[in-house]
């Protein structure tokens, strides 16, 4: 056993609607350690749960003791990362313990991928994690601040660990989002090492906590380190918003949050977002000044698909690329608004013609018809072309068929 | 006592005699082709009833006493009522106050609100039960603490049984939400309105003795008459036959889960781009939270693509009867209602046709609805990599769910399971089912969130979707996605001893219920 400072600990939420996770307890004592283990699947996985609660506690080196372990249907990273929690709550220490990675675990990261629609998961309910890579997301956020409470936040620490390690993530990007301060750097101590593509860091209001975090990252992962998407939610990371976007290298993209933001303005959050124009409009030229992603705030409402249309519409209007979602039933829809009309669609295509025309015959300047196409409008419709073939209304072939 | 068991022609052990009657094995679908004669009551003389039409006498238990209740007798009811129904427990308590012993219970389908029958089951005022066991009552069963065999089948089967004599009802008790004094009887009018009354309608024709009971009796004539007087026996007038708030529900709710709603969306998807949904088409669906978001998702694609289908098959629902109003459906073939607006509907909307498990879903008739109905869709429990279906235990054994018409409806041109791949770790997909429920050759796809897999047996089906980007995966892949997400799960031990069969819908045995300790 480790020191002497061993005490009762438990993890993990308890009562009859618990589905997909567990709660366990120990409790210290001289005699050799026994497993308490009740499961509603021990017909099929009984003898699986048990392996995987032993794999913890010999890593741990625990002999002794007594663990109590309530099982709903955990998967085996589930399980994992409970016991985990709780012998470390009990004051042990020991190695991370692992689960099985996952096909796709290591897919690499893009810096200028499409980020639409971004879905927000809670860090404590694995429930919810199992199926996030299903629903088409450009990125999943893993959450580790403002939906995890306090108590929670070393348990939820290692769930999303080992759930960046065990689950297919599909074509959706890896985020994780951390906390502010301490808190978070411990938390990228834990998921540095385990993909995140991107990290958003909450509440920056200054360059230099981007610098810290990029700072932390590549202590750990050297160049490899994950992108950075800073969180502005205050006043005066919004006054700052230029010098957050360019602040490392790592930052892919500057995100605002209006809750926090509304609060901290003393403006209650409406619907026409009058209060937050100049926060929003602000975020998206410091992005684009910096040559990053503006990433809009979350609509908060799941049952009003017509209201969500109209906020991706209008954010979209302002010039961010993409919206946060609560839930998955958010990202088709806001898919499709972010999806350009025919008419820009026609127009982008032109461009792109004309410009890879102009690159073949070695010729600086891009001409459609008779007219001059500035670069910057050529960059544009090359992020056009490729919004509509996300977006399913311009075949990904569509150079070739028509040439 | 062990049972004498023998293998059927799916494989499976099942015992050969079922509560004292030979049983058929299963022998393959369209197997098994019975000849003889259909079943029938005793003649009766309408000399010997009240020639004013008045058959009212003043109790259940009056009527109980009247037509002969005595030990070993089969006594029927109908599940319209669902868990608010109050006259299927009145039944029994009345039978035990009689001293009556040795009943066979025989239901169209029993809820948790029946869980009143333990005590008389342990009491031996009734000896065993034959219909869809859930709950208590089917924790009851597969303990093993009931006398006789549980025989569970589908709508469609029970009909083929009373139908060809394999169980012959003494006493059938048709709770009726309104009827009148002569025994006419419906389901659209009364407090207790339930829609339609045609699980009954069997027992009403080939019971040797029916008792209506209502707590609404309207002068004659009952219009409409779901069940006729000619058949019945007895009118009794009662203050209620059951809880409105548990017979039917004010709405009926789309399921929220975003995996169930993903799974609902694809079905959706597979049946505009297999070609399925065209115009003149027809579908089932049930008031399940994933088949109710499965036909809204089909609304939405039916709209888009102005296609209108001839007939839908319900379980009708407020959504069905939305899709009827606003001309997506031309007409509603109506089996149960489930909600408010199911019942004003039917009532009100000639469009709108109650039918019978006879019109739906015998199997010894000329021919019945299932087959003509180009998609239906079903849960299961388990589905294996051969295509078996699973719907009435638990992966341990244990009895969850009845039958209702699930085995009925896999007769249509497309079957479709839709069902999360696991539930709280436990695999859908399995190696081989825990209990077959409907043979792999007529389960045709089966949808999941993480992928659709379409039976091989139907090329048509692989060739419609082909180049789509539907998810469309062989099942063993899903199987070994599984495998790797949950574990592989070891094999449940399992008693030898039986406390059910499953029969199939033409009245042979597909399989064995066994005990669970």
């Amino acid at each position: 056993m480790g020191g002497p400072e061993i005490k009762a600990a438990s993890v993990g939420p308890e009562g009859v609607r618990v589905r997909s996770d567990l709660h366990i307890a120990f409790e210290p004592g001289p005699d050799a350690l026994v497993l308490d283990l009740t499961s509603k699947v021990d017909y099929l996985y009984g003898e699986a749960i048990e392996a995987a609660v032993r794999r913890v506690t010999a890593a741990f080196g625990l002999t002794t003791g007594r663990l109590t372990v309530v099982d709903a249907g955990a998967l085996e990273w589930v399980i994992l990362a409970r016991v985990e929690t709780c012998l470390r709550r009990s004051g042990l220490a020991g190695p991370a313990v692992l689960p099985e990675v996952a096909p796709g675990a290591a897919a690499p990261r893009h810096r200028e991928r499409l980020r639409r629609s971004r879905l927000y998961i809670p860090g404590n309910q694995p429930k919810l994690m199992i199926s996030g890579g299903l629903y088409g997301a450009d990125g999943i956020i893993l959450d580790l601040e403002d939906s995890v409470p306090p108590a929670e936040k070393d348990g939820a620490r290692i769930l999303v660990r080992n759930a960046l390690v065990a689950l297919d993530w599909g074509g959706s990007e890896r985020m994780v989002r951390i906390n502010q301060g301490a808190a978070g750097e411990e938390d990228l101590a834990a998921i540095a090492g385990h993909n995140p593509h991107t990290v958003l860091v909450p509440k920056v209001e200054a360059a230099a906590q981007v610098g810290r975090a990029a700072e932390v990252l590549r202590g750990f992962c050297g160049d490899g380190a994950p992108f950075l998407m800073p969180i502005l939610e205050s006043p005066r990371g919004i006054h700052n918003a230029f010098e957050i976007a360019a602040a490392d290298p790592s930052v892919v993209a500057v995100t605002i949050g209006l809750e926090d933001l509304s609060a901290e303005l003393a403006a209650p959050r409406t619907t026409e977002g009058t209060e937050s124009f100049l926060a929003r409009q602000t975020t998206v030229y410091a992005a684009r000044a910096a040559g990053v992603q503006p990433i809009a705030s979350v609509f908060s409402d799941i049952e009003d698909e017509e209201g969500l249309a109209a906020y991706v519409r209008r954010e979209r209007g302002l010039g961010f690329d993409g919206i946060g979602c609560i839930h998955p039933r958010q990202i088709p829809v806001v898919h499709r608004e972010m999806t350009p009309s025919e008419a820009e669609v026609e127009r982008a295509v032109r461009v792109v013609r004309a410009a890879r025309e102009a690159e073949e015959r070695g010729l600086g300047a891009v001409a459609v018809g008779s007219k001059m196409v500035d670069p910057p409008v050529v960059k544009q419709a090359f992020r056009t072309v490729n919004l509509a073939v996300a977006g399913g209304v311009l075949d990904a072939e569509w150079d070739s068929s028509e040439n | 006592m062990a049972a004498k068991l023998e293998k059927n022609g799916a494989g499976r052990l099942v015992p050969v005699d079922v509560n004292g009657r030979a049983s058929v094995p299963y022998q393959g679908v369209g197997g098994y082709r019975p000849e003889g004669r259909k079943a029938a009551p005793r003649i009766a003389s309408c000399v010997d009833y009240p020639a004013d039409g008045d058959k009212r006498v003043g109790s259940l238990r009056q009527a109980l006493e009247a037509v002969g209740l005595s030990d070993g007798m089969v006594v029927s009811t109908h599940h319209h009522l669902r868990n608010g129904d109050a006259i299927g427990n009145l039944i029994f308590d009345d039978a035990a106050d009689m001293g009556v012993k040795d009943l066979m219970w025989f239901p169209s389908a029993s809820f948790p609100v029946h869980a009143n029958q333990i005590r008389h089951l342990d009491s031996g005022v009734i000896h065993h039960i034959e219909g869809s066991m859930n709950g208590p009552l089917g924790a009851y069963c597969s303990a093993g603490k009931m006398r006789g065999l549980g025989v569970l089948r589908s709508h469609g089967g029970r009909w083929q049984a009373i139908q060809d004599g394999e169980v012959h009802i003494d006493i059938a008790v048709i709770a009726a939400p309104t009827a009148d004094f002569f025994g006419n009887a419906n389901g659209v009018n009364g407090p207790a309105a339930c829609g339609l009354l045609g699980f009954a309608l069997a027992d009403s024709v080939y019971a040797e003795k029916v008792i209506v009971v209502t707590d609404n009796l309207v002068p004659f004539p009952c219009l409409p008459w779901q069940i006729q007087g000619n058949n019945v026996d007895l009118v009794v007038e009662v203050d209620s036959i059951g809880d409105p708030t548990k017979i039917v529900s004010g709405t009926t709710r789309l399921t929220q889960s975003p995996d169930r709603r993903r799974i609902a969306q694809l079905a959706a998807r597979f049946c505009a781009e297999a070609g399925i949904m065209r115009d003149g088409f027809s579908f089932q669906a049930g008031a399940g939270g994933t088949t109710l978001a499965f036909a809204m998702y089909l609304a939405e694609l039916m709209r888009a693509e102005g296609v209108t289908a001839r007939f839908a098959r319900g379980g009708s629902t407020q959504h069905m009867v939305e899709m009827l109003e606003e001309g997506l459906i031309e007409v509603i073939l109506d089996g149960q209602t489930f909600d408010l607006d199911g019942v004003r509907s039917m009532r009100d909307d000639p469009r709108h046709q109650d039918t019978s498990p006879f019109t739906s879903y015998n199997f010894h008739g000329k021919g019945n609805f299932a087959s003509m109905v180009d998609v239906a869709v079903l849960g299961a429990t388990e589905v294996d990599l051969e295509f078996n279906g699973n719907v009435v235990t638990h992966s341990d054994g244990r009895m969850l769910h009845g039958i209702g018409g699930w085995q009925n409806c896999l007769a249509a041109r497309c079957s479709m399971l839709l069902v999360p791949s696991f539930r709280d770790r436990i695999p859908v997909i399995v190696d081989e089912v825990t209990t077959l429920c409907g043979p792999g050759e007529l389960i045709d796809v089966v949808v999941t969130e993480r992928g659709i897999a379409i039976n091989p047996r139907r090329k048509d089906l692989l060739d419609a979707v082909d180049g789509s980007d539907l998810p469309i995966r062989p099942i063993n892949d899903l199987k070994a996605e599984l495998d790797r997400l949950c574990g592989v799960p070891a094999k449940p031990v399992r008693s030898d001893e039986p406390v059910a069969v499953v029969k199939w819908v033409d009245g042979t045995v597909i399989d064995t219920v066994w005990r669970v300790d």
